[in-house]
């Protein structure tokens, strides 16, 4: 845990991630950015777009195994997930579960580093979410999903709750997971409440140690790709192959309805 | 909004490959490049920074006045300054060649 000049995860773009998380030699990006999948709602409002719309999607084998390595772009809007940058990850997990259930399993790594939904395409942001929430449940009843939170940006608003699905959460030091940002949170309840300049604050509520010692994270890692890939590989091998995993089990809906207007002190 | 800019250049050598070099982050730019059949270099810039239209004109002008490549090229810009734009170029070139 040491920390050192090596071989960083941070310092690599999101492509570079994918390629360095897959096995050497096995990178083949779909859709890519000479398919040209920009976001066609960003130039009417002045932003400049990106060609693969900030999602990163690359096949290829990992621990010998088919893989396919999802990693967001921090850089662009800061990693924020637009509707086509979300339908790329959502069809590649629907794709990974459409595979597994014809006996072909494929894994997947999710590498997030995003600052949630963006805020140009909001509804379309929320609804990209629900998607990809809803494929990683179902993807999680044939085999483990993985996410590596080692970049630059962390994980904050939608993309922090699709983290919390994920059976393995791979975090570094650097790493940040939180539902409202450190600016958010002060916006809404004042810096006395949350100074969001304070960054060891910020790192001591949102950090990858913290969220790792509160069990938000299955691994704390070093920012060094062979530490990284080890982890990753460790994760898939912890959960074995095929591991059933029980959709969530929610409360009875009347009870917490109940419940609800107790705590806000009306009589149901 | 963003200001949408074409150039046009004459072209003579060719390259071996597309490029695909930087991002869409504050002060960067992303470059596609690919081989262009035709005896010209055309280029397509989009900027969300409006006004410095005579300034990609020279920042381009000099680049293919050094390197004679048919290529379309389309720059996604958010901000970058002169000296960036030209080491994405150069670095695009690299592994076009």
């Amino acid at each position: 845990m040491t920390p050192h000049i090596g071989d960083s995860y941070a310092e690599r773009n999101a492509r570079e991630r994918a390629r360095a998380l897959l096995d050497p030699g096995e990178f083949r990006e779909v859709l890519g950015p000479f398919a040209r999948l920009r976001s066609p709602y960003l130039a009417a409002q002045g932003v400049t777009s990106q060609s693969d719309d900030g999602v990163v999607v690359a096949r290829g084998t990992l621990g010998g195994a088919r893989a396919c390595v999802v990693a967001t772009d921090g850089r662009f809007l800061g990693g924020a997930i637009g509707e086509i940058g979300g339908a790329k990850i959502a069809a590649s997990l629907e794709l990974a579960r459409r595979d597994a259930e014809r006996g072909t399993p494929t894994r997947v790594v999710l590498a997030f580093d995003s600052g949630g939904i963006r805020l140009q395409e909001a509804n379309l942001g929320l609804l990209a979410i629900a998607e990809i929430c809803d494929a990683v449940v179902a993807l999680r009843a044939h085999q483990p999903v993985v996410a590596v939170i080692a970049g630059r940006v962390g994980v904050y608003g939608g993309i922090s709750i699709v983290t919390a699905l994920c059976n393995e959460v791979i975090v570094t030091e650097g790493a940040r997971i939180g539902l409202n940002g450190p600016d958010v949170v002060e916006t809404e309840a004042g810096a006395d409440e949350f100074d969001a300049a304070n960054r060891p604050l910020v790192w001591k509520v949102t950090g990858g140690r913290r969220r790792f010692a509160q069990g938000h994270a299955t691994a704390l890692v070093a920012d060094d790709m062979p530490d990284i890939r080890a982890a990753v590989e460790d994760a898939f091998v912890r959960n074995g192959p095929f591991v059933a995993i029980e959709r969530p089990e929610f409360p009875d809906p009347g009870l917490e309805r109940e419940a609800f207007l107790r705590a806000y002190g009306i009589t149901p | 909004m963003i200001e949408t800019l074409t150039f046009t250049y004459p072209a003579s050598a060719h390259v071996a490959r597309r490029a695909h070099v930087g991002a869409v982050a504050s002060g960067n730019c992303e470059l596609l490049l690919e081989p262009s059949p035709g005896p010209s270099a055309s280029v397509t810039v989009r900027t969300s920074v409006g006004g410095y239209a005579a300034t990609w004109e020279a920042v381009l002008a000099r680049f293919f006045a050094r390197h004679s490549i048919a290529v379309r090229l389309e720059i996604d810009d958010f901000g970058a300054t002169p000296a960036v734009v030209a080491m994405r170029l150069e670095q695009a070139l690299e592994q076009a060649r």
